[in-house]
């Protein structure tokens, strides 16, 4: 069981840890902007995170904390 | 629950002002955590450049410098030459250490200056809106070359880690870049050493990091990535140009 937290302000909607996720359950939202005017990213389906922290390691800007 | 990723302490709170999927971000992080792990946040100073990375002071929880367009070596040097026992690096683009600072560049090189020079090589000139840059790439379309880089009257892109691997000063050049995962990881190796290097007083560290710019190469952020592994990868092949003490040591 893994646990993603993310810092949604710094988010900048980039995408590139949505295409790095093994399990394919990140995705940019589709409702929400924020402060910035940036789709936020959000995870579909915790229960699938395997705690690899790849999406992390692609996010230019620190957006996101694995624990597991 | 254990942390196994979060955002290393030798960065600021800052928000980074670089655009979406630029990874200048990438790179801030790996530099931040490899000095985070070395503990040497209290004694290491950066020298920023001119470039989009202009406000790396910003960024960084140790002490920074900005120097002028091209000249970070040359602060690096006087730094480090005053106070030995800090850590000095520099984080320098391609129109900065490659154009305007070429002669720092080499210099440092040559004298085998105990520095640690980090290189974005994003193949353009970012801040100033996207003209060529001694490393754009034959073909390349950019606002001062807008119908593809023609080496007849422009020239052919420069290989900094070929060209200094000519001279006997350097101690460690390698080229790495940081488009997908297992590329970050190699990255964050080379950028390591770099510093330990320093730290064992062996001199003279550059890692040249293919890097993106989804702006100005009108591309996007995934686009910029796999550009790197289509067009900029077999033009600026990834490796260790120089290790004289000849241990990858990660
Ligand atoms: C002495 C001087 N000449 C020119 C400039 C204009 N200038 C600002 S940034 C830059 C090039 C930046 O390109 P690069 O080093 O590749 O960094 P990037 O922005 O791509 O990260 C130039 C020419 C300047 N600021 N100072
Ligand atoms: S930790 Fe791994 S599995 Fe979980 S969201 Fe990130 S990339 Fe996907
Ligand atoms: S990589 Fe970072 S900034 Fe880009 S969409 Fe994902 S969380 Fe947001
Ligand atoms: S202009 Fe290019 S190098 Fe500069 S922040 Fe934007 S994407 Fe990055």
């Amino acid at each position: 069981m893994a646990k993603l937290t993310f810092k949604e302000e710094l988010c900048k909607g980039c995408g590139l840890c949505v295409n790095a996720c093994p399990k394919k359950i990140l995705q940019l939202s589709r409702e929400r902007l924020n402060q910035k005017g940036h789709s936020p990213v959000e995870i579909i389906d915790q229960e699938k995170c395997i705690g690899c922290a790849f999406c992390a390691t692609m996010c230019p800007d620190c957006v996101i904390t694995v624990e597991k | 629950m254990a942390v196994v990723f979060e955002k290393p302490k030798a960065l600021t709170d800052a928000v980074l002002h670089y655009c979406p999927g630029c990874t200048h971000g990438i790179v801030h992080r790996l530099v931040a955590e490899v000095i985070d792990e070395l503990g040497i946040e209290g004694k290491t100073i950066g020298i920023a450049p001119v470039g989009c990375s202009v406000f790396a002071y910003n960024y960084f929880t140790c002490d920074m410098v900005e120097a002028a367009h091209g000249r970070a070596p040359a602060v690096a040097t006087g730094v480090k030459r005053s106070d030995p026992e800090k850590i000095v690096f520099t984080y320098q683009g391609d129109g900065d250490l490659a154009s305007i600072g070429m002669c720092e560049t080499v210099h440092s090189a040559a004298r085998g200056e105990n520095i640690t020079i980090i290189f974005i090589n994003n193949a353009i000139y970012g801040m100033t809106g996207g003209q060529m840059a001694p490393t754009s790439l034959p073909g390349q379309v950019t606002q001062t070359s807008p119908y593809g880089r023609n080496t007849e009257t422009q020239g052919y892109p420069i290989r900094v880690c070929e060209l200094l691997s000519e001279l006997d000063g350097p101690a460690y050049l390698e080229r790495v870049t940081v488009n997908n995962v297992k590329n970050v990881r190699n990255a964050k190796k080379a950028i390591k050493k770099a510093f330990r290097n320093q730290l064992e007083g062996k001199g003279f560290s550059l890692v040249e990091v293919l890097s993106s710019c989804p702006t100005n190469w009108g591309m996007t952020p995934q686009q910029a990535l796999d550009w790197i592994d289509e067009k900029m990868i077999p033009y600026y092949p990834l490796g260790v140009y120089r290790d004289k003490d000849g241990e990858n040591n990660g």
